[in-house]
């Protein structure tokens, strides 16, 4: 257990501890200097990916829109995020008149902090993780309301009609999908039977996106819907309300914002990865937490490929009809999955195969019910009236047809 | 002793922040400290070790409350005002009140067996376990569990009720 | 749990203290040339016209409203969730009950276009 091969950080944690203890310092505060050095650490180092990933990417997305992305500063533009950090540093911080100092200045602290407080309870590996809070998945619901309340902060504290605008759209926006994130992560917590994430990762036998997929590809959608990525990007979008709430901010209180964001998305990644893929399981991550660590981000890198690329694909939705995707079909239909999984998971016996084969069973039948239901819903509406062109030669008996203007 | 001096922080800014509430200028200010009340009382929950209440709280009352606060507040146009009178007119009367309500809870908790001055132990056996347990048991808490709903419920018509109607003559 | 909600603490403070940090080295790293056109309201270009409120689309407030409902419903579901596996079916059929009844509710607003964004 103390290996370094098998277990590198913790061997660094437990001589860290061994260090401060040397010193005769009393315990309490040998933990507290603990800890803090630890949470510093994990902090940073999700900071300092973030780096990273803005280079991932801008490449990526560049690959995808058949274009290289940034190929000049540095051996594949890897240096082009050092470059962007240096610029968003020296930028000059422009306050606007009348911008209420706390609110304003807040804002941008609490989205990115809201963020980095989800990486304290995320399990790495089975011994590596900050804190195994038994609560854990309310506690990153929590964190979002306070990344919500940021948001409010940061629009009305610009003093600006048009960011006051942006961020009550914004948190009509989060609100709303908050319902079917928070409905749909009741599923693992009743398979796993605690809240606790390090909990649900080990009662992950069979990962439980095999157990419940719909509930998981709930999960994946309103999580990029809180994190306010395409398709769900209306709020950040350059053409529409000015780039929203945060029209005000320049400099790195802008830059903290898509600090947030980037980050989020690759958080979404990572819980996504412990909740419904098995988190750090694997074979042999059980005795050398390292592995445990690689499995998780060989699983995180995969969903935040699969997010990157409905970014850089799917075009953007209107507000009327994102909130009509929450309210008219996820929360129904997680709440739905719920009682549904709810009842077929007691009745089946504890099985594993008996539980997996029923339990798929009952999400084809959510889902087929679901296809018809919408099959159902299109056909009855009535057909959108299109452009009538006139022929360029009309025919004898024809008569010549105006071009009717589309529906507004 | 570095509980009791934590303890003493927490309540103080939960009060000082309580306080503030009332008596700042602007209520956008007020929404703002009473988020920080709302807090202090999630960190007194952590500190008596109920996790849950102290998440629940954060959810439920930052996360929903204090934003429907906010919109509330929004909704009111003068918010950027200056909001007249921070005193009230018969405020000794408030005050005997208070004294009153502060007063008798005062008796009320140290006639109660098991209080003590001293952070006491949480009851180990209470686990969230138990309480869901205790939620759907017949025995215990099924029938305020679902009545719950339905207080829940006709929280939700009644609000639906009055906005749409309110929305339906703003038009 | 002590410890747990030690660490927790501790790293809510210093993810709030890093960005803070952050900021202020920003400041003083920029420069700093304030001038009363760079600091007026931004409003497409032009100056600002009207007083800054919005008009407060009362619709905001009831996906709020029902946002809260459903949150404090969850939140009861949770406990149950994790009693999960040592309840038998009748706990099952009373959550569903209780999830069914506020699904009502979700239709009684849905109905009454309660959802709709205009």
């Amino acid at each position: 257990m103390n290996s370094f091969l098998t277990d590198p950080i913790g061997f660094l944690i437990l001589w860290f501890y061994s260090v401060l203890r040397g010193w005769n310092l009393p315990e309490d505060l040998v933990v507290l200097i603990a800890f803090v050095v630890g949470a510093f650490t994990l902090a940073t180092l999700s900071l300092l990916l973030v780096v990273f990933l803005i280079w991932v990417e801008r490449k990526i997305g560049g690959r995808v829109q058949d274009r290289l992305g940034p190929n000049r500063v540095g051996p594949f533009g890897l240096i082009q995020p050092v470059a962007d950090m240096l610029k968003i540093f020296t930028k000059e911080f422009i306050t606007p008149d009348g911008a209420d100092k706390v609110a304003y200045n807040l804002g941008p602290i609490l989205a990115v902090g809201a963020v980095i407080m989800i990486w304290a309870v995320v399990p790495f590996g089975i011994t590596l993780y900050g804190s195994n809070l038994n609560v854990g998945i309310l506690y990153i619901i929590a964190v979002g309301g306070i990344g919500t309340l940021g948001i409010i902060m940061a629009g009305w504290g610009s003093n600006n009609k048009f960011a006051l605008l942006g961020a009550f759209r914004a948190v009509a926006q989060l609100l709303s999908y908050e319902v079917p994130m928070v409905v749909s992560l009741l599923i693992p917590v009743m398979f796993a039977g605690s809240m606790g994430l390090n909990e649900i990762v080990r009662a992950q036998t069979v990962p439980f996106i095999v157990l419940a997929p719909i509930a998981a590809l709930i999960f994946f959608i309103s999580s990029i819907a809180e994190n306010g990525r395409a398709p769900f990007d209306l709020l950040e979008a350059e053409s529409e309300i000015v780039a929203g709430f945060n029209v005000e901010y320049s400099g790195l209180k802008f830059g903290f914002f898509f600090v947030g964001d980037f980050l989020h998305a690759f958080t979404i990644a990572l819980l996504f990865s412990v909740l419904f893929l098995g988190g750090w399981n694997g074979p042999g991550a059980d005795s050398m937490p390292i592995l445990g660590f690689v499995y998780l981000m060989i699983k995180t890198s995969l969903m935040y490929f699969l997010g990157l690329l409905i970014r850089f694909t799917l075009p953007r939705f209107r507000i009327d009809q994102m909130l009509a995707l929450n309210w008219k079909l996820l929360v129904p239909l997680s709440l739905v999955t719920v009682s549904l999984t709810a009842i077929v998971d007691k009745l089946a016996m504890n099985n594993i195969w008996v539980r997996v084969i029923v339990l798929l069973l009952v999400n084809l039948i959510i889902w087929l019910s679901l296809q018809e239901i919408m099959e159902r819903v299109y056909r009855s509406r009535p057909p959108r009236r299109t452009v009538n062109y006139p022929r360029l030669k009309p025919e004898a008996d024809e008569p010549v047809v105006q071009p009717e203007t589309p529906a507004a | 002793m570095p509980m009791q001096i934590f303890f003493l922080i927490i309540a103080a800014v939960t009060l000082i922040s309580a306080a503030m509430v009332v008596t700042v200028r602007r209520m956008m200010h007020a929404a703002l400290w009473l988020v920080l009340s709302l807090f202090g009382v999630a960190v007194l929950f952590a500190m008596l070790e109920s996790s849950f209440y102290a998440v629940v709280q954060v959810i439920v009352y930052i996360g929903a409350i204090a934003i429907l606060v906010i919109f509330a507040v929004m909704l009111t146009r003068h918010m950027m005002d200056d909001t007249g009178r921070q005193i009230a007119k018969n405020w000794w009367a408030a005050l005997v009140a208070v004294v009153i309500a502060f007063g008798g809870m005062v008796v009320l908790v140290l006639s109660w067996s098991r209080f003590q001055v001293g952070p006491g132990t949480a009851p180990s056996e209470l686990l969230l376990l138990d309480f869901g347990k205790a939620l759907t048991a017949p025995n215990q808490f099924a029938i305020p569990f679902e009545v719950s709903s339905v207080l829940l419920l006709a929280a939700l018509i009644g609000s639906i009720f009055i906005a749409v109607e309110r929305k339906g003559g703003q038009k | 749990m002590q410890n747990d909600l030690l660490y927790i603490g501790i790293f809510m403070l210093i993810a709030l203290f890093i960005p803070g940090i952050a900021i202020v080295i920003a400041g003083v790293l920029g420069p700093k040339r304030p001038a009363p056109i760079k600091n007026a309201a931004y409003e497409c270009g032009i100056e600002t016209v009207g007083e800054t409120w919005v008009q407060f689309k009362a619709q905001y407030y009831i996906y709020a409203l029902i946002f809260l409902v459903f949150d404090v419903e969850t939140i009861f579901l949770y406990p149950w969730a994790i009693a999960y596996n040592a309840v038998g079916i009748w706990a099952v059929l009373e959550a569903v009950l209780f999830i069914f009844i506020l699904a009502g509710g979700l239709g009684y607003a849905w109905r009454k276009g309660a959802l709709e964004w205009q």
